[in-house]
């Protein structure tokens, strides 16, 4: 066969192999390798695993081996968990797990960060394929290598990873690992994930995978050097000790096996549990019905500006096949820091499949194996090596969100149900990042555990609990405010009360979300972040009729010390943002709001930051609702009368929250009446509706309808193709905020008369 | 005998006639092979009345309320007995998804091979004695 670009021969195989490491031994740098990080199905079976299998296929022995393996890495977890340094060990933002030689992840911990479990393979493929046989570095017994740098696999440059081979009798049988969300990173903000990122080069440590322990001890140059870049030196060290020991504890666990059992017993059960979970999965969509189903979910802001932007997702399922098909959202972000590399989208939709689909599935990378995801290029789902991606969570949080609105629509009909059918939970982190010098003088960045407080999505059956779990941990913990404010000079003055009428109605309500207040008061060097969207669109749908949440801004109030007040004259503090921003009881203090992409701020003592939690969806419709459900809610200060009353179409006695029954059934027959009434066919109410393009008010990004091929970029008139990258920046919002004002100057008639 | 499977809390397709049905009143929506909300009534909901201020709007630019020109809550009901049986979140002027595309065929052929002592009975439940009657 001919060449086509050149006319000429094609090379002969000789010819290719002389190129191919013509080009490996002149490689100037070795980025992110595309085979590795686009992948996320199963290596091939290798000679080895082969091997391993047909000398030990007995089902009894793998499923003993597997327990006891599982058994290690929850126990590696433990460790991690009960002796990490980071806030974010502390309440579970950890995982462990053993990966096979070739870098798959087999068995992964119960508990913690699944969503690692799907990225960390990719820094081992990449160390097998490319430091193995370098000379200068190689793989050796008593290596430990360190990553963190998301493009070469993981969700953002906070979480670092501890990796381990294993060998045996001189032969490499396994990889252990251990990740934590560490917080601190050395980036432009405090805390590992800076919002205020333009690019990669804002997102502090970008450690490619390198080897960092020889002979099972950390060499102290590069720890140092790490160190050095970091603003928590000791968390740095103490974390990458706890991470190492935990690898060889399970490590021992390890040994322990291969002693009683063997290395083939070891690699057939690693192996065929990564096979079994894959058939089985396979086997599960096959009971769903063949069907596309599409949604699309709105962040609206790049957390420095409020904007619309698409994560547009359409769920085929035919045969035993299921596709993720997210062409059509947003384009990447050049200069923004909520782009997430595919990887880290994937991994969240492994989440969504082991902790809320098939939670009985073991954990491991095999369930998300089979499933295909298509996204555009330089999307913002996908985005490219010079995009920033350290708040990646919101893209992956939100495409999330698209797929288990999605999915729950397939399960409904479906037979063999392994959860009950349920609405989105809250998905943003709805918290506070900190950073400063604290009451005793050290420097520190991090977070509060309030993120995991996200209220769960309603079910089939009951309402969404409140404050459940955030969906990157089903179980994770909010830890201990009381034990934080040891070590930070701030108060959470208000904690965990549920913000009244922050709802989600439905037959069945979503879970609720709380209130956080936090005011400084022993440091002058002390700020806060949020990094959030949802407070001018909700980040989730409701499902079946029933509704999302609302929208959940930040207020503060400057200009007071509450402290002051509530030594002086306490009967004005206030225990809710509602009171506090409707009576303004601090004279003189300045009470603002503002969207949930609070770049850092230095706050001053006593003055107070407020956010709530987000709710869950909720199912059904509203006028199904259990009317004594209705009257509970209010009891227990979750909505009040007058919301509940309007909306659910309860009657009942102000005074004594007693239910007239009849009057409630008459009531919600009348409103079904009015629904009609009001209502117009879809035929006539598309027409008046539906637009050819976004609307010019609207800095809209993405696709517009079933036109998944045009991208709008910001207006109607700015668009590319999904295939054809360009380039997508954002003017600063301080130059939008002085252009609008020299606007108004002009208007005013001030003359323009500045030298230019 | 005609068999129809539950889809969602109110839909169902009847596989002989390959019809979407109102499982509260069991209305004819509109056929299987095609978007179900072509029959169903359109409301468009200013999402303040859903999700209420917290805070004053009089005062305050974000309030806990969704901004009415960023999104719209369409909600969609039975023409016959006003169930509200699906909403979607929308973009001011974004064509109203369609949401379920089922492949009817396919869906008859994996029902034929299960029957139907296999469907799910969950839903709509009403509340023991004081909901409204189905
Ligand atoms: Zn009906």
């Amino acid at each position: 066969m001919k060449d086509m670009t050149t006319g000429g021969p094609a090379p002969s195989a000789e010819d290719m192999k002389l190129i191919k490491k013509f080009l490996e031994d002149t490689t100037l740098f070795l980025g992110p390798d595309p085979e590795i990080m686009q992948n996320h199905d199963l290596m091939q079976r290798s000679a080895d695993e082969e091997h391993a299998i047909a000398n030990v296929p007995d089902t009894h022995t793998i499923a003993k081996i597997r327990d006891r393996l599982q058994a290690g890495c929850d126990e590696g977890y433990e460790m991690v968990e009960q002796m990490g340094a980071a806030p974010g060990a502390k309440w579970g933002d950890v995982i462990t797990g053993i990966y096979s030689a070739s870098g798959d992840l087999a068995i992964a911990s119960a508990g913690g960060v699944l969503l690692f479990s799907s990225v960390v393979h990719h820094p081992i493929k990449f160390i097998v394929k490319n430091w193995m046989n370098e000379p200068t570095v190689g793989v050796r017994d008593g290596d430990g290598f360190i990553h963190n740098d998301s493009r070469y696999g993981n969700v953002h440059n906070t979480d670092q990873s501890m990796i381990l081979p294993i060998f045996h009798e001189g032969r490499l049988v396994c990889w252990v690992a251990s990740t934590v969300h560490e917080g601190e990173n050395g980036a432009i903000e405090p805390g590992g994930m800076p919002s205020m990122a333009e690019s990669p080069s804002d997102e502090g440590l970008k450690m490619s995978p390198f080897k960092v322990v020889e002979n099972y001890q950390i060499k102290r140059d590069l720890l140092t050097f790490l160190q050095n870049s970091v603003r928590e030196p000791k968390l740095q060290l103490e974390d990458m000790k706890v991470k190492l020991f935990a690898c060889l504890r399970i490590k021992q666990r390890i040994e322990e096996t291969l002693k009683t059992d063997g290395a083939d017993a070891l690699i057939s059960t690693l192996r065929l549990t990564m096979e079994d979970v894959r058939a089985e999965v396979k086997r599960r969509v096959s009971e769903w019905p063949d069907m596309s189903v599409r949604t699309y979910i709105i962040q609206d802001s790049t957390l420095r500006e409020n904007c619309v932007v698409k994560v547009n997702c359409t769920l085929t399922k035919k045969g035993d096949q299921l596709t993720f098909d997210f062409r059509g959202s947003s384009p990447e972000f050049t200069n923004r820091a909520t782009n997430t590399i595919l990887g880290g989208l994937k991994g969240m939709l492994s989440q969504l499949f082991l902790c809320y689909i098939w939670p009985d599935l073991p954990r491991g990378q095999a369930a998300m194996a089979p499933i295909e995801v298509i996204t555009d290029p330089h999307s913002i789902l996908n985005c490219s090596y010079d995009a920033p991606n350290s708040q990646s969570l919101m893209s992956i949080f939100t495409g999330f969100t698209a797929g288990q609105h999605a999915v729950a629509k397939f399960l409904y009909s479906c037979p063999e149900k392994f959860t009950k059918v349920h609405a989105p939970a809250f998905n943003m982190i709805n918290t506070f990042i900190w950073g400063g010098v604290s009451q005793h003088g050290e420097t520190l960045g991090n977070l509060c555990a309030d993120l995991n407080g996200m209220g769960a999505g309603a079910t089939s059956n009951r309402d969404g609990e409140h404050a459940l779990a955030p969906i990157f941990a089903t179980m994770a913990d909010i830890g201990e405010q009381e034990v934080n404010e040891e070590d930070v000079p701030f108060l959470q003055l208000v904690s965990k009360k549920m913000t009244r009428d922050a709802i989600a109605p439905g037959k069945y309500r979503g879970g609720q979300g709380y209130t956080m207040m936090v005011a400084t008061k022993d440091s002058e060097q002390w700020g806060f972040m949020t990094t959030a969207q949802g407070a001018k669109i909700p980040p989730i749908q409701g499902l079946f009729g029933g509704y999302a949440c609302g929208t959940y801004p930040l207020s503060k109030v400057q200009g007071v010390d509450v402290y002051d007040v509530m030594l002086n004259e306490p009967e004005k503090f206030r225990h809710s943002i509602e009171e506090i921003m409707n009576e303004q009881p601090f004279e003189g203090a300045r009470y603002t709001t503002h969207h949930m992409g609070m770049g850092f701020d230095i706050s001053k003592r006593g003055e107070l930051y407020m956010i709530s939690q987000g709710a869950g969806a909720g199912y059904g419709d509203l006028l199904e609702r259990d009317p004594v459900g209705v009257v509970k809610d209010i009891e227990e200060g979750l909505m009040s009368a007058e919301v509940a009353a309007r909306l659910y179409k309860v009657v009942f006695d102000p005074a004594t929250l007693a239910i007239d029954f009849d009057a409630t059934e008459q009531a919600r027959a009348d409103e079904r009446k009015a629904r009609i009434a009001r209502s117009v066919p879809y035929a006539e109410f598309v027409k008046g509706w539906n637009q050819p393009k976004p609307p010019a008010h609207l800095p809209y990004f993405g696709c517009w309808g079933d036109d998944i091929e045009t991208l709008y970029m910001g207006s109607p008139d700015k668009t590319r193709r999904g295939d054809e990258p360009k380039p997508n920046y954002m003017v600063h919002p301080k130059d939008v905020r002085i252009a609008e004002l020299e606007a108004r100057l002009a208007a005013a008639g001030v003359p323009g008369d500045e030298k230019q | 005998m005609t068999m129809k499977v539950p889809m969602t809390e109110y839909l169902r397709i009847d596989l002989e006639t390959e019809k979407w049905e109102c499982r509260v009143c069991d209305h004819v929506i509109a056929p299987a092979a095609g978007n179900y909300k072509e029959g169903l009534l359109v409301h468009n909901r200013d999402p303040r009345e859903i999700h209420p201020p917290v805070i004053d709007p009089a005062k305050y630019r974000y309030t806990f309320c969704p901004d009415p020109d960023w999104v719209r809550i369409l909600e969609f009901c039975c023409p016959k007995c006003g169930t509200q049986i699906e909403t979607e979140y929308a973009t001011p002027g974004h064509p109203p998804l369609w949401d379920m595309q089922v492949d009817v065929p396919a869906l008859k052929a994996q029902w034929a091979s299960r029957g139907p002592a296999m469907l799910p009975d969950a839903g709509p439940a009403v509340v023991p004695g004081r909901g409204h009657a189905h």
